[in-house]
Parts: C-alpha cells; sequence; structure tokens
C-alpha cells in the first residue's frame, strides 16, 4: 500500500471534496460500452425506418417494409409490416398450398377419395384438424361421442344413416331429435312395462310378464311408439328413430349400470321424460362445401362408415 | 504490494506473426499426402455424378427439403439418426484412442485447421518467398511490392475460402444447377449466407488466427492433453543427447564432428534454430512438451536434415515416449498399445463401427410405424362385437415404388378389415397410412390380448416386417 502514488494523481477527480479529503473519480466510460452505446443508437434509428414504431395523430408511421400477400380471393394484398399480416400471410399461403387437395376433392367421388393413398392421407390429416375444430367439443377428438349426449361415430349404429350422401346431408342441414315425454300420458306402471319390454328386445334381464305387457302398448295406439321406432323397434333412419334392438345406447346410458334393476330403470327415465336434446347444427354456412366433403369421408372413415 | 489501474493485464495477447520456413522430409511428404487426398475428396466429390432413378445425379446430396441424405448407393432418412450418432461416437473414441497412442495426430496431420492453414501458408510461399524473404517483406514500408504481394496473397486467400464455402454449399443442392444458381443471384438466401459466414471464417482462421485457433478457440487442443501418457509417442527433444554436460553450441570450427563435440561435453544440437523457423505454432520444441504443440513432425523433418548435413545420427528430435527418454536406457521408440486404456479404446471402435456396418447393411427397404388408435380404444358394435383399430404409416425407403400387403396372425382370418386398402403402393420416399380395424366376438376377445400386424413388400416375403399389437376390450384391464 505504501508504493501505491494516491489515486488523485493518476485518475482524474470531478474536483469536488467533501469531509476534507472525500473525492469522486472521473472515470470515462469504457469504450466498448459506449460504441456499444452508439451502436444501438444507430439499430434504433434503422428499426424505426423499417418496422411500425412512433404513434402518428390516428395511425402511426408503417415503416418501409411490408407484406404482401395474395388472398384466397386471388387478390393482392400489401400490409405495412405487423406480426397480424405475417400471420395472414402464412395462413394464405397454408391455403393456397392446400388448393389443389381441395380442388381434387371437389371434382373426385366419395368412393374415389377414400381409395386414392394420396388421397386419403390428405384426409386424414386435414379431416383430423377440421374435426378436432369443428366437431370435437361434442363428438370427442375420437368421434367417440359421450352416451346420453352425442352419438358415438366410431361404430356401426346410426341414427341418419351411414352411407357418404346421409353423412353429408346430416353435416349440411343438421339434425333435431325429438321424443315426446310419456309421463303426461301413461301410467307409471304402463312405462314399467314399456321399459321391460325394451329391455328384452337387446336381451338385457327383464320381467316376462311386464315385457308382454309393454309389447302390446308399444305396438298399440295407447303408446304408440311404432309410429317412430317402427313395428320390428328397428327404429327408422328418416326421422333418426334409434333402433331399440341392438347392443348400442345413446340417450339411455345403460352399460353404466351392471344390474338389470337399474338398465331397467334408465329406460324408464328416457320414455317418463321424453328427449328434447338431439341437436346437430347444420354446418353449411359455416363450413365450404369442399371442408364439408371432407369431413363426410373423414367421419365415413373413423370406422362406422356404410 | 498492488498493481495500479494503469498497468493492468490485458486479457487479449496481439498475435506474434509466424513465418514458417519450408521444409522437407517425411513428415511434410505425410501432410501433403493428407492434404491432397482430404482436398480432392472435399472439392470434388459434390461433382461426382451418381445415376439415380428419380433424384439428381450427384454420388453424394444431402436433401434437406425432401428430408433424406443421399449418398452414393444408400439413403439415410432422419429416423437413421442413430448412425449418425454412431459415427459422432466411433468418431470421438477414435480420438481417444489415437491420442492415447501417438498424441495430437488428428491436430497434426488432419484437423482441418491444420490442413488450410498448411494451403494458405503454401499460396503465401509462393507469392512472397521463402522465410527471409518473407520477413524482409513484413518489415519493409508499404511500397508498390509490398502492396501487390500481400494483397494478391490475401486476394488468393478470399478466392481458396469463397471455394471452400460454395463447396460446403454444393452437398445440399444439385451442384452444376447450384453453381449457375448462385452467380446469377437465384440461389436461396441460406446459401448465400452460409457461403458468407464459410469464407469469411475460413478467411480469418486459415489466414489471419492461425495458431490461435488452436491455442485459444479449440477445446480438443486442450481436453487431447488430458489423454496423455507416460507411455504416449509425442514429438520430443531428446535433451540429454542434445545439450549433454555443457549444452548446445553452434557447430563452429572445432566443433563441427561428433567426436570433437563429444570431447568438448557439447550437445549434438548445433543450435540452428530450424526446428523454431519451421514451427507452424511458432514454438522452441526444445524448451519441452508443450500445450501449443499440435504435433505435425516438421521439427523432425528439418532436424534430421541437418543431421544428415553433418553425418550426426537423426532422431535428436523424434516421436518418442516420456518413458523411454527419462529411462537409463532408451530403447527405440514403439507404439505401446498394451495398456488397458488403449484396449479398451481399441474394442470399443471396433464394436462400434461393426455394429454401424450391421445396422446399415441390415437396413429394411421401408419403415413402419403401428399405432392403436385410443380415442376410443375400442369399439362395441350392434351385434355386440367389439372393434379396435389401428393406424399403419408405412415408409418407403427403396429406390423404386412400392406396393404392401398387410395381414395378421393370432386372428381369425376374417376378423382383419383394411378397408381400401388391403395393398398399398407408395412412391420412393413416400409414406403411406392406412387404417386398420379388428373385429372380434366378445367370446374369442376374451383370449386374445394380443396379435401380430405382418407388413409384407410385393414379392418380397423374406423383407416382412412383424409388429406386435394389443386388443383391448370393455372390462379387461392392462
Amino acid at each position: 500500500m505504501s508504493e501505491q502514488k494516491p489515486q488523485s494523481q493518476t485518475v482524474q477527480t470531478t474536483g469536488h471534496a467533501w469531509d476534507g479529503d472525500l473525492q469522486e473519480y472521473n472515470n470515462p466510460l469504457p469504450v466498448w460500452w459506449v460504441y456499444t452505446f452508439y451502436a444501438t443508437v444507430i439499430f434504433a434509428l434503422v428499426y424505426w425506418t423499417i418496422y411500425p414504431s412512433w404513434p402518428l395523430g390516428k395511425g402511426w408511421i408503417g415503416g418501409v417494409s411490408d407484406i404482401t400477400y395474395v388472398n384466397s380471393a386471388g387478390e393482392t394484398r400489401t400490409h405495412s409490416w405487423n406480426t397480424r399480416a405475417l400471420l395472414l400471410e402464412d395462413l394464405n399461403r397454408a391455403a393456397i398450398t392446400q388448393k389443389p387437395y381441395f380442388d381434387k376433392v371437389a371434382a373426385m367421388s366419395y368412393e374415389q377419395i377414400a381409395k386414392d393413398p394420396d388421397m386419403s392421407g390428405f384426409i386424414l390429416s386435414a379431416g383430423k384438424s377440421l374435426f378436432a375444430e369443428n366437431c370435437a367439443p361434442c363428438h370427442q377428438a375420437g368421434g367417440q361421442g359421450v352416451i346420453g349426449f352425442f352419438p358415438n361415430l366410431t361404430d356401426d349404429d346410426w341414427l341418419y344413416g351411414g352411407s357418404f350422401d346421409t353423412i353429408h346431408t346430416t353435416l349440411t342441414g343438421g339434425r333435431r331429435a325429438y321424443m315426446p315425454t310419456f309421463s303426461e300420458v301413461l301410467s307409471g306402471e304402463q312405462i314399467d312395462q314399456l321399459a321391460n319390454y325394451v329391455a328384452s328386445l337387446s336381451g338385457i334381464g327383464h320381467d316376462t310378464t311386464k315385457a308382454a305387457a309393454g309389447d302390446a302398448l308399444f305396438h298399440g295406439e295407447t303408446a304408440a311408439c311404432y309410429y317412430c321406432h317402427s313395428s320390428n323397434a328397428k327404429g327408422r333412419k328418416d326421422i333418426g328413430a334409434p333402433n331399440l334392438t341392438d347392443n348400442i345406447w345413446l340417450w339411455a346410458d345403460v352399460p353404466a349400470t351392471d344390474a338389470a334393476e337399474g338398465k331397467v330403470a334408465v329406460i324408464r327415465g328416457v320414455i317418463a321424460n321424453g328427449l328434447n336434446k338431439g341437436v346437430m347444427p347444420a354446418w353449411a354456412g359455416r363450413l365450404s362445401p369442399e371442408q364439408i366433403k371432407v369431413l363426410t369421408v373423414y367421419v365415413h372413415e373413423l370406422g362406422g362408415g356404410q | 504490494m498492488q498493481t495500479g489501474l494503469e498497468d493492468q493485464l490485458g486479457l487479449y495477447q496481439k498475435r506474434i506473426p509466424i513465418f514458417t520456413r519450408s521444409v522437407k522430409g517425411r513428415f511434410r511428404r505425410f501432410k501433403t499426402s493428407v492434404l491432397v487426398l482430404a482436398y480432392a475428396i472435399y472439392f470434388l466429390l459434390p461433382w461426382l455424378p451418381w445415376s439415380r432413378l428419380d433424384t439428381p445425379a450427384q454420388a453424394v446430396l444431402f436433401d434437406l427439403p425432401g428430408r433424406r441424405f443421399l449418398i452414393f448407393g444408400l439413403t439415410v432418412y432422419p429416423q437413421d439418426v442413430i448412425w449418425l450418432a454412431l459415427l459422432l461416437f466411433i468418431a470421438a473414441i477414435l480420438l481417444f484412442f489415437v491420442t492415447g497412442l501417438v498424441g495430437r495426430a488428428f491436430c497434426g496431420y488432419f484437423c482441418f485447421q491444420t490442413l488450410w492453414t498448411d494451403f494458405f501458408i503454401w499460396i503465401e510461399h509462393k507469392i512472397q518467398g521463402e522465410r527471409p524473404a518473407r520477413v524482409r517483406l513484413y518489415r519493409q514500408p508499404w511500397d508498390r511490392e509490398k502492396v501487390l504481394k500481400v494483397g494478391g496473397t490475401h486476394a488468393l486467400w478470399m478466392l481458396a475460402s469463397l471455394w471452400t464455402g460454395l463447396t460446403f454449399i454444393f452437398y445440399f443442392a444439385y451442384a452444376p444447377q447450384l453453381v449457375v444458381d448462385f452467380f446469377s443471384g437465384q440461389a436461396a438466401a441460406a446459401a448465400y449466407i452460409t457461403v458468407g459466414i464459410l469464407t469469411l471464417s475460413t478467411y480469418v482462421a486459415a489466414g489471419l488466427m492461425r495458431e490461435q485457433i488452436c491455442t485459444y478457440v479449440c477445446p480438443y487442443g486442450r481436453f487431447q492433453s488430458v489423454m496423455y501418457e507416460p507411455e504416449t509417442l509425442a514429438v520430443h527433444y531428446d535433451a540429454r543427447r542434445g545439450e549433454a554436460a555443457h549444452g548446445r553450441a553452434t557447430a563452429r570450427a572445432g566443433q563441427r564432428i561428433l567426436a570433437e563435440r563429444h570431447e568438448k561435453g557439447l550437445g549434438d544440437c548445433v543450435d540452428c534454430g530450424l526446428c523454431v523457423q519451421v514451427c507452424p505454432v511458432g514454438i522452441d520444441i526444445r524448451d519441452g512438451l508443450q500445450y501449443k504443440c499440435i504435433s505435425c513432425g516438421l521439427c523432425i523433418d528439418a532436424c534430421n536434415t541437418i543431421m544428415d548435413s553433418f553425418e550426426f545420427p537423426r532422431g535428436l528430435i523424434r516421436y518418442d515416449s516420456e518413458q523411454n527418454l527419462a529411462s537409463p536406457t532408451p530403447a527405440a521408440p514403439s507404439v505401446h498399445w498394451k495398456r488397458l486404456k488403449s484396449i479398451g479404446y481399441g474394442v470399443a471402435v471396433v464394436l462400434m463401427s461393426a455394429y454401424l456396418v450391421y445396422s446399415v447393411a441390415t437396413r429394411g427397404s421401408f419403415d413402419r410405424a403401428v399405432n392403436q388408435i385410443r380415442q376410443p380404444l375400442y369399439v362395441v358394435l350392434s351385434n355386440g362385437d367389439i372393434r379396435n383399430r389401428y393406424q399403419i404409416r408405412i415408409t418407403n425407403k427403396a429406390t423404386q415404388e412400392q406396393t404392401y400387403v398387410i395381414s395378421a396372425r393370432g386372428i381369425p382370418a376374417d376378423a382383419l378389415d383394411l378397408g381400401n386398402f388391403r395393398e398399398i403402393t407408395i412412391k420412393s420416399g413416400h409414406s403411406g397410412l392406412v387404417q386398420a380395424s379388428v373385429r372380434l366376438s366378445p367370446a374369442v376377445a376374451a383370449q386374445i390380448q394380443r396379435f401380430e400386424l405382418v407388413i409384407t413388400p410385393l414379392g418380397k416375403p423374406a423383407e416382412a416386417n412383424t409388429e406386435i399389437v394389443r386388443f383391448d376390450t370393455p372390462g379387461k384391464r392392462p
């Protein structure tokens, strides 16, 4: 320490002194720091010229950089650079890439699409994203539906038919299913008899005496179930009346309970209260015809197509 | 004592220019042959034609947009990344193995930094002359001669750097087309950026920084030093012989003959300084083994030349081990491979190379991925049957179109439904998707946990691939 020169002789000070000898260095900023600072200033000036920067009245300074893209209508649009325009450019580029495929979809028949390996690959990926965006909220990601609410699209049972054409009709125009409330016209005993009869149709444990009485009610004019479900109880696809003889349940959650008593009880509930929730929205105005066609094939190929 | 602010040591040391003298000898010849071979491969390979069915006729082409790497008759896809991993492992272990035996042989003879520096020095030598001429040129003021010679050197370096960068991008596109596109301004931006960066870095690394790269930048040089062992062969100066009792001395009259020198107690080193003048990293090997030494062997060549001219025995500077040099009775230097470490590395290199060769030789002509559809895992059909579905993706890795047949083993014959694609034809390098569904009655399903899906290229039953998949039913817990 003794050999050290007094600091004030080697480094310039500000000239102020406090408490007798307390001084302040006047060290210059490091050179690298100063030049970095100048560089950032120049960078900012360049940035302001190229990209949107300052607000100006009701608008802003747009900068010289801009984004040009061709939209789906074939019009060329130019925006000053911003991230929204960047997104639009991306979306439109993707749309242009997809267009030849959608054009092919429009030109080909359903059978041709389903048999072409290239197109079926496109349907699987494009259909998957369309389905996820529009259909999955109700029918679930894999199309498996929810018992009591939304039909399963992967099984072989269709309310309105599982051919390409009927699926297309369902998608385009939507569907609305309705079953009247029977608690007002039938007694509790009659409803129980009907429920036992319906259970007997798909081989669920039931009371045979009650089922026989239910059979008469089903085909008679008192309950007149056969109007919609038809006399063989296999339903009518033109009005979406379900087939009661198979193992598939949509409205009554029969598979949920193991005991026969419980299964009959849920059927009883559906007959008594009726149904007014089978609503499938119409997609004609919301999706393009090509998109609906892609979805038709996709849903058909989910496993249940007929 | 405290150091004042004003005399702090800088972290940057200014480069001291090195003017290497050219030399002839065994190691120089070896270095030159490695250089010529490496350059021939690197610069000519992209121009080697190779006929293929539907791809550019270039022997080695890294087709990034097509996500494949065409290497002669082999097509490598991204899913073969394990080969790259193996190759890197082999390279690393090989480096350890060689360094343990003969020191930094990679640095001295094979490293691209060494090769390019060597080439750049050769250009410098051709234009500016031998070492004394270059030193004179360096010291003289910027006159016409200096501007022309130094400018010419740098211009040629730039040209060499540019072609190095260009050659690199030739590996990524059809070279004859790319070279035209590049100079007509039609190549992709990535091409210009890559060439720009590589030209600049080659010029800076091989022309301006040279040994500074090895000394300050390169991590390999540093960590190779920990692989040295007493048995490792390295470039050494035999101090016992060179210095003797009274040290090295110039070959003045009266001490030109070996017998005279030994009588006076002088070492064999005539202190000509040639070993220092030829050194590309500017060290004096007589100071002992140093971290800067890239063991290029040029000082051995230089010393041997001098020894020959004085008719002294060769090998004052030679490849030898620390152990041997220190022993009272030094034997002839030899490679000591009979050590656990060396044998271990050697075995590892052989095993991994064998596995790589095996893996490449037995690669399939197609890839398959079978995924059971999980949403839903199973579907109960109207008659009570249970259905599981599987998505099969087949990638054709062969060079021609191929049809694939999908079948199943372990389930009844009629259970597998492939919809429209019982056979699927896929173009070379493309993928195809098939949805397979399997339908079993509850009684059969209860007995089947797993079954096999078999994918067979049509007409090539030997290349069939089997995938074991699950069959899920309600109530059956995994």
